[in-house]
């Protein structure tokens, strides 16, 4: 068996990559998926917090790539969700300590036992990024509605296919923190715009909302402690990648003032 | 109500100058070609031309736009209608 390695992956920093990864993965192991979570951003480990994990790391990505350890030993085990394994990354400076065919191995080794590998990529688009994408099958690219965003997330697309070897068709997008509210006052950029620009396929859009600060601050991925929008977006997003066909909720929070506008034609 | 005149007139919202700014960008981007550049290659082109023919610098459009997935470097230069411009042949 082999299953699929994805990145997750953005550019610009502070767009919800790790977020992503741990709720994406949580929501494709309640489907009833063995999912491993790997950050690749070594120096700046976040993942573990954000699932809440870390107080139980023990051993780490580098110590797998240096043979201190089998991976299979570094993995932490989620009590939370059946199937669900973190791979810490290592909080040490030397961001180097780890060279692409290694990362490539390990990824395929991890793909032998498991059905999803999660590779949390780190920001920017040096060696660590470069790390990160070599042993993935398909990428994720996060986008909020935001000129700087959307203008980073251009480069990586150009990077992955040019570098990762990652065709355009296995690249899929998700756009993140966006403000209904603004969009229909035609103040931020929607969903159809950024396609436009980025021609690459939508995976996913999540609302902008403070529980995702909310879980976060508790270290519970929002799939397991909601039922909110935030939540579905994720749970929908893990159905689209298992192939099924479900459809983009459109406008969620219309409010009756705004359908009364519409209907009169004094909004969109 | 401050939102009612903006519904009223139509008038676009920021996000079309987001649109507008990115899609510009993000054809230099993916040409690595900068403004800068262009500027430079338009100087030495209107000089090159302006040997063999005499055109309205005013109007003279120069730039980068994105057709059917691909780049184009587009020009427009308008010759002045005077017969007599026709220097070269």
């Amino acid at each position: 068996m082999s299953g699929k390695a994805i990145v997750i992956t953005s550019g610009k920093g502070g767009v919800g990559k790790t977020t992503t990864t741990a709720n994406l993965g949580a929501a494709l192991a309640l489907a009833g998926n063995t999912v491993v979570l790997l950050d690749a951003d070594i120096g700046l480990r976040n993942l573990d917090v954000v699932m809440g994990l870390e107080n139980r790391i023990v051993y780490d990505l580098v110590n797998v790539v240096e043979g201190v350890c089998t991976y299979n030993k570094a993995l932490i085990k989620d009590k939370r969700i059946d199937g669900l394994y973190l791979l810490p990354a290592a909080q040490i400076k030397d961001k180097d300590a780890i060279k692409p065919e290694q990362m490539k191995a390990l990824v395929e080794n991890i793909k032998e036992e498991f059905d999803f590998v999660l590779i949390d990529c780190p920001a920017g688009i040096e060696q660590g990024f470069l790390n990160a994408i070599i042993g993935a099958d398909e990428a994720i690219i996060i986008v909020t509605p935001e000129v700087s965003s959307v203008r980073d997330a251009d480069r990586v697309v150009g990077l992955l296919d040019k570098k990762g070897n990652i065709p355009l068709e296995n690249m899929h997008m998700v756009v993140n923190r966006i403000r209904m509210d603004m969009v229909r006052k035609k103040e931020m950029l929607d969903v159809s715009d950024i396609e436009d620009l980025l021609r690459i396929n939508v995976l996913g859009v999540i609302p902008d909302d403070e529980s995702v600060i909310v879980s976060t601050n508790k270290g519970e991925p929002i799939v397991l402690s909601s039922k909110n929008s935030v939540a579905q977006a994720f749970h929908d997003m893990a159905g689209r990648v298992l192939g099924e066909d479900i459809p983009f909720d459109e406008k969620p929070d219309r409010s009756f003032v705004s359908a009364v506008m519409r209907f009169f034609g004094l909004a969109q | 109500m401050f939102g009612f005149k903006k519904l009223f007139s139509g008038e676009a919202g920021s996000k079309n100058a987001a649109k507008e700014r990115l899609r510009l960008v993000l054809i230099h981007d993916r040409a690595s070609v900068s403004q800068e550049t262009i500027e430079s290659m338009k100087r030495e082109l209107i000089d090159v031309i302006s040997h063999y023919i005499e055109f309205d610098t005013n109007d003279l459009e120069f730039k980068m736009e994105s057709k059917n997935e691909k780049v184009a470097l587009i020009a427009s230069i308008p010759i002045v209608s005077n017969k007599k411009s026709i220097k070269g042949a």
